[in-house]
């Protein structure tokens, strides 16, 4: 890290002003679980930090009045596991949290930071760039090792993947999210605050860099199916392949309207329309399930070293879908993956 | 009674803690966070050293700018490692040394310094085949090769024949000859001398085929099974928990006390004495504990060395560098890679006729050791052709890691066997005892353990013949393995002293990798004096107590159980000589017990431990152990093991999960019985995790490591390793002495992982790490799928 | 937590116009300062700044950079060196602490954040000098080989257990997932928590059934 001073506001609106209009002159510290590694290894090296995690009104988990959730940026992925309100009416949501990381990053991280984290790419992370080029400007993780990387929104410059695990089902659900900036707030949709950048001069997100995410608003999920289905290696405390989070609305045993993302593998959280289409007003089995896994990753276009993506990422809607319906899925061990209608 | 019989240890029944779970005796201090090791030594005036490392893998230094970081305040002393000039091999190799009053600081300096490098062509990719026509090399050896050939643990046999075919360009007195194995030293003094040959750089360094008997002939022999297949395993790091490093400080003008985080206590000051220009006795190493080495750490390395010369420049004042994770996994440790296209034939009822390898891999610039193919069974297969290609290239300098080229000859080996039993259409158990002859001196203990492993493993009730068939995409399979390793105690001293208060000191200068050295230490002489081990108190981890040889190919163990046998029985007798006219009684007589001494089978005529010292008047009594190298009757060399695997894969994600694994084990007499069932637990998890995980990935552009750091160079994970059971062999072949267990039980888990995912999915899934990407595609080749 | 230090009289109103943050940054220690939107904020570093925190319940104060975290600052600063760094980036669990009862990664939490809070190291788990009965458990089931990892270890197996009184296989695999270790002690840390929760360790006990255990007195340091 190199040396920078810090600043502990306490409000909205004091934070906003002690942050830069020019990304790289200051960043936002919440949990610090991603931050901090970012400037240790001098990907970011802001000249000041602003903590926010005393900034007030932010630590909230309120329920409305429809049973849909309002969540602060400050919460911890903890608390939201553990909030009563959440288990009841977003339980695929309580248990995708806590799959997310370990139990000290869940202990610190905050949702607002979660949505905000900066990619996992290795080329990223070591330095050489969200859009790495070779000496001869070519994309280095096209000529490079991709294993990790994109199957959709590949096009480039941008082969990285939205690395949260709890973005695609929040995008399932519906959510919106708060922004506040130097003039005032705005909402919008969860999936529209990420994007594919063009240039090294954008992030992957839309948020300027003297706004702050102030709450993540959710819908009333009554009547809705949702799970969320992650393809990881390891037991746990690992990065996902690919995941895939569904939402459904049922009319008797048959999809009225499905929402079906995909995570890790685009370098946004990817909506699959194909997916939803192919199981509009059928029943969820094994067949439609599949089908509908085979339709999400028709437009999948590989790397050299990620082609198995593709059927990971087919695997993880089958059985995202499966699991939404209360159905089992084939399970190495308990302790893998969440779900939950 | 014949002068060794004295040391033998007595039978089972009349021991206490040898060969019994007694408890580590350094478990409070670690499980409480109280034991130090190199990287928590702090002492006032500490200065933080860090390097300026290259960011290419393959350069020359143009210009090194240093005289920014100089300015720095807080900058103590700067050094330049490498000059300009100078050509780098691998990305992370050290260039400049700077230490500053902290670590901030240091890491601001190090970015301050400005080098300019020329960009040269590197090759860091190593899994893709190498050309097959490349003629051998049959230049003559410069003392560059042969370092190159040791650090790659070439066999010595290999070595010895290329020296006597090939050569040498040095005077026999220019190479560290009392440091060479004997045999290798033996070559070098007879070797031819030639003049130097200029040699282009070249990737591919093909040695000459190793052949018996007639493959050709046996292959195309009427009748015979023949299986081929493809089988290999990437560079993996040994990621130590501690980092590489070391603390340095000069006492004074020339007294160097070093804390170098080392396997090797007793050899550092030999290793270092040159480089810091002061004789090796004015060097005191001290290292309370370590943090994993796994066979990385025996030198000092470039960070022992700097921390002194920095100090120097910096007046003395103790310079602290430890290794970044990311430093770590980058240049400190790098098992090298080995794969192998295998053809092997064998007789219709099993009887292994053939073996026929072409292989390459890499450890780095060095090029790559050869493993021991086929393993286990080289000396006896009736017909072999072995060629072997080292693959040279900038993907960081190969270190031993636990069980050197083991672990790869045993994957190569054993999943080849394992193949052709299937196509054999025979159980691997049956096919492997079928054989079991080949195996030679060790078959019998293969045999004895086979059905312990059949039994807790429900090998032969379980067993199913390739694919399981039950319905749906989860499959299970069973798979085995088996392997040796030497593991002679090394060179090692004590010395044991008793005084006339009843104190016993122990004090050996070697160390306890976690392996349970300082148990095994204090099981011994508790039981050879009748005490506990809380009455004893040992000093270790300095070089200041008599030496011990490093920690490395398991040969702690026999070499520190010996020793500390020697002096405790030569002290106890002393004491015996002292205590005999008190009790009435002769030395012969005499016995401890339970912290009496007495007279054998006459409880009342007895003395307490402090009584009976207390009669030895004002002198202490000094006992010195040394134990007797190859000679020594108390260890041994030559362990059996067995071990099984039973995966489950899920197929459509390519998922592989452990159910259990277990681990049959012999080492001779076993010492303390709870740390060597943990070593064995530990290299079950350690083995599961390359099995797995592991693999250095390396940019192909940018010649640099993509996964630096704990996060995606994955170690497996606590719900990563189902059930695990450990057999030791206990009490079965006490009478070989004793053997290191280190490296054995870290051999087999690849391959009898490997093994087990073919049972279970029906093909074979060539590379470890078994990840989804390598499991999918072996299965969409099954299919025919173009994956 | 900011503590307000007008002494050093520096205020500004008009933070907006810092275009150049640089500019504004004083290399002057101690906090001093700013009014932002009607409110005062401290502005700490970027050098040293005095800080204060509470470990195992003693007070330490050093004079630290914003940039050192708490884990550099028990170690270095403090000489609190159960908890390790191994990977310094939240992957290993090497530095886990507890702060204010909750389980944390040192390494990747600053120090002048923890200020005001109560943190505990391994050293302190017992809450004297005895080892908690979760780091005796440890010793017992020779849950630790090199020891590298165990202090965060033992302090992430209190806490784990202090929540799941009764912890199985898949609550372990998941709770105790961020802790990593080399040597490979997991089955000895299964171990830990069955005799803990009062069960009996899941598979087979090693080579059980040929040698028992010495003198339960053998245990512990010599
Ligand atoms: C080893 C490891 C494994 C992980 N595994 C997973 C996983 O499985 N699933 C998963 O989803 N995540 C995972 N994570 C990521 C982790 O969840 C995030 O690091 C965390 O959620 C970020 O939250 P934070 O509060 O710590 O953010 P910080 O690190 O403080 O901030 C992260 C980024 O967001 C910005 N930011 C934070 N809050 C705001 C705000 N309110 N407004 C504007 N910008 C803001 C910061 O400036 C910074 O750029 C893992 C992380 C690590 C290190
Ligand atoms: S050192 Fe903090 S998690 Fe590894
Ligand atoms: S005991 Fe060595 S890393 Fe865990």
């Amino acid at each position: 890290m190199i040396q920078f001073e810090y600043l502990s506001p306490s409000s909205v609106k004091q934070a906003l002003g002690l942050l830069s209009p020019n990304w790289g002159d200051t960043e936002v510290l919440a949990g610090g679980t991603d931050l901090l590694g970012l400037m240790k290894d001098f990907v970011l090296t802001p000249k000041r930090v602003v903590n926010i995690k005393h900034v007030s009104g932010l630590e909230a988990i309120r329920s409305e009045g429809d049973g849909g959730a309002r969540i602060g940026a400050l919460v911890t992925l903890d608390r939201i596991v553990e909030a009563a309100h959440i288990r009841q009416n977003y339980p695929a949501l309580a248990q995708t949290v806590a799959d997310a990381a370990s139990t000290q990053i869940r202990n610190m991280a905050t949702i607002g930071g979660n949505l905000c984290q900066r990619p996992r790419c290795w080329y990223f992370r070591n330095g050489m760039g969200l859009l790495p080029k070779t000496p001869d400007g070519k994309s280095m993780v096209v000529e490079g090792d991709n294993r990790y990387h994109a199957i959709f929104g590949n096009e480039g410059p941008a082969y990285f993947v939205s690395p949260s695990t709890i973005v695609p089902l929040l995008i399932a659900y519906g959510a919106r999210l708060r922004i506040a900036g130097a003039d005032g707030e705005r909402e919008l949709a969860l999936e529209k605050f990420f994007r594919i950048p063009g240039s090294d001069a954008e992030r992957e997100h839309d948020l300027k860099p003297n706004e702050l995410v102030t709450e993540i608003l959710l819908p009333s999920a009554k009547g809705v199916r949702a799970a969320n289905y992650e393809v990881r290696q390891k037991a746990s405390f690992d990065w996902p392949l690919a995941t895939a989070a569904v939402a459904l609305r049922m009319n008797g045993s048959a999809v009225e309207s499905a929402r079906i993302v995909m995570g890790a593998v685009a370098p946004v959280p990817w909506v699959s329309q194909e997916a939803a289409q192919a199981i509009a007003n059928k029943t969820i089995n094994e067949q439609t399930a599949s089908a509908a896994g085979a339709a999400a990753v028709s437009k999948a276009r590989s790397l050299s070293h990620n082609n198995y993506k593709v059927k990971l990422a087919a695997v993880a809607v089958k059985r995202a879908l499966l699991v939404a319906v209360g159905q089992t899925v084939p399970d190495l061990s308990t302790a893998q993956r969440g779900g939950g209608a | 009674m014949p002068a060794e019989d004295k040391y033998a240890y007595p039978p089972a029944d009349e021991r206490t803690y040898v060969g019994r779970r007694m408890g580590r005796v350094d478990g409070t201090a670690k499980s409480t966070g109280h034991a130090k090791y190199t990287y928590d030594y702090n002492a006032k005036g500490l200065l933080y050293g860090a390097f300026v490392r290259s960011p290419y893998a393959h350069a020359r230094i143009k210009n090194i700018n240093t005289s920014e970081a100089e300015k720095m305040s807080g900058v103590k002393a700067v050094e330049i490692v490498q000059k300009p000039g100078s050509e780098i091999y691998w990305a992370g190799d050290e260039v400049v040394a700077i230490a500053a009053v902290d670590e901030p600081t240091v890491r601001d300096a190090v970015r301050a310094v400005k080098v300019d490098y020329e960009q040269l062509p590197h090759l860091v990719i190593d899994s893709e085949e190498p050309p097959h026509n490349i003629p051998p090399d049959t230049s003559p050896l410069g003392l560059d090769d042969l370092e190159d050939m040791a650090r790659n643990q070439v066999p010595t046999a290999q070595m010895v024949k290329e020296i006597n075919e090939r050569g040498i360009t040095f005077k026999p007195e220019e190479a560290p000859l009392d440091r060479m194995p004997a045999d290798i030293a033996k070559a070098v003094k007879s070797a031819k001398q030639k003049p130097a040959e200029k040699k282009p750089p070249a990737w591919y360094k093909p040695a000459a085929a190793e052949t018996q008997g007639d493959a050709d002939a046996a292959f195309q022999a009427p009748e015979v099974v023949i299986s081929e297949g493809l089988y290999g395993l990437p560079v993996i790091t040994h990621c130590c928990l501690e980092t590489h490093g070391a603390v340095c400080e000069w006492t004074d003008s020339d007294h160097l006390l070093t804390h170098v985080s080392t396997q090797y206590i007793s050899g550092i000051p030999g290793q270092m004495a040159e480089v810091v220009g002061i004789p090796a006795a004015n060097i005191r190493q001290v290292q309370e504990n370590i943090g994993g080495g796994f066979g990385s750490k025996f030198g000092p390395d470039r960070w022992g060395i700097y921390s002194a010369k920095l100090s120097k420049k910096a007046g003395g004042a103790p310079v602290k560098m430890m290794l970044s994770r990311a430093e770590e996994l980058e240049v400190a440790g790098c098992r090298p890679s080995a794969y192998a296209r295998v053809r092997v034939a064998a007789k219709k009822d099993g009887k292994l006729t053939a073996w026929d390898s072409f292989g390459w891999g890499t450890g780095g610039p060095g090029g790559g050791g050869s493993p021991p193919i086929p393993y286990l069974i080289r000396d006896r297969v009736p017909n072999y052709r072995i060629q072997w290609t080292a693959v040279v290239n900038n993907i960081g300098p190969a270190r031993a890691w636990r069980a050197p080229n083991h672990p790869q000859a045993c994957l190569i080996t054993m999943a080849a066997l394992d193949d052709l039993a299937h196509k054999l259409g025979m159980n691997p158990l049956e096919f492997f005892k079928k054989n079991i002859e080949l195996t030679g001196p060790r078959a019998n203990i293969y045999m004895d353990e086979f059905p312990v492993a059949d039994e807790l493993m429900g090998w032969s009730k379980r067993w199913h013949p390739r694919g399981d068939k039950t319905p749906g995409p989860i499959k299970r399979g069973l798979g085995m393995s088996m392997h040796t390793w030497g593991g002679r105690g090394h060179q090692s001293e004590c010395d044991l002293t008793i005084q006339p208060d009843g104190s016993v000191t122990i004090k050996m200068g070697t160390q306890d990798l976690g392996t349970g050295t300082r148990t095994a230490i204090l099981a011994v002489a508790a039981d050879t004096l009748g005490l506990t081990p809380q009455q004893i108190t040992l000093l270790y981890g300095d070089t200041r107590y008599p030496m011990s040889g490093g920690s490395g190919g398991s040969t702690t163990i026999g070499g520190v159980s010996s020793a500390t046998r020697r002096a405790s029985v030569d002290a106890r007798d002393a004491l015996f000589l002292k205590v005999a006219p008190v009790l009435g009684s002769t030395p012969e007589q005499l016995e401890v017990v339970k912290g009496q001494v007495r007279v054998k089978g006459q409880a009342s005529k007895a003395l307490s431990w402090k009584e009976a010292c207390a009669k030895m008047g004002a002198v202490p009594i000094n006992a010195h152990g040394k134990n007797l190298g190859g000679r020594d009757p108390l260890m041994n060399s030559g362990v059996g093991g067995v071990q099984m695997a039973d995966v489950s894969v899920d197929t459509e994600a390519g998922i592989v999960k452990i159910n259990k694994m277990v681990a049959v084990q012999d080492c001779g007499l076993v010492v303390s019985l709870e740390t060597a069932e943990s070593q064995c637990y530990g290299a079950l998890i350690m083995g599961i995790s390359y099995a797995l995980f592991e693999e250095k990935v390396m940019d192909p552009t940018s010649g640099r490591m993509l996964n630096p750091n704990m996060e995606f160079y994955r170690l497996a994970g606590i719900g990563d390793i189902g059930e695990l059971v450990v057999h030791m062999m206990v009490n079965k072949y006490d009478g070989r002495g004793v053997i290191g267990l280190g490296e054995p039980p870290v051999i087999s888990p690849g391959a009898a992982i490997s093994n087990a995912v073919a049972n279970a999915i029906g093909v074979r899934v060539p590379m470890l790490p078994l990840t989804p990407a390598r499991v999918l595609a072996a299965l969409g080749e099954q299919k025919g799928e173009n994956a | 937590m900011t503590t307000n230090n007008k002494s050093s009289g520096f205020s500004r109103r008009d933070f907006l116009k810092i275009s150049s943050i640089a500019a504004s940054v004083p290399l002057v220690a101690g906090p001093k300062v700013i009014e932002v939107a009607g409110q005062e904020v401290a502005v700490h570093g970027p050098g040293a700044v005095p800080v204060t925190l509470s470990v195992n319940g003693k007070r330490f104060n050093a004079e630290l950079e914003p940039r050192v975290t708490l884990l550099d600052a028990l170690r270095e600063h403090f000489d609190v060196t159960g908890p390790k760094r191994v990977c310094d980036r939240a992957e290993c669990g090497a530095c886990t602490v507890l702060i204010d009862d909750r389980l944390v990664y040192s390494c990747t939490t600053l120090a002048i954040e923890a200020q005001g809070k109560e943190i505990v190291t391994a050293e302190g788990l017992g809450g004297g000098d005895r080892p908690h009965a979760v780091q005796s458990a440890f010793v017992n089931n020779d849950a630790q080989q090199c020891g590298f990892c165990t202090p965060g270890f033992t302090v992430a197996a209190k806490s784990f257990l202090d929540r799941n009184p009764h912890g199985h296989d898949a609550e372990i695999a998941h709770g105790l997932a961020g802790n990593l270790c080399r040597c490979g002690t997991y089955r000895g840390i299964h171990g830990v928590v069955a005799q803990m929760t009062g069960r009996e360790p899941q598979g087979n006990a090693g080579t059980t059934m040929i040698a028992s255990r010495a003198t339960p007195s053998s245990k512990g340091d010599a």
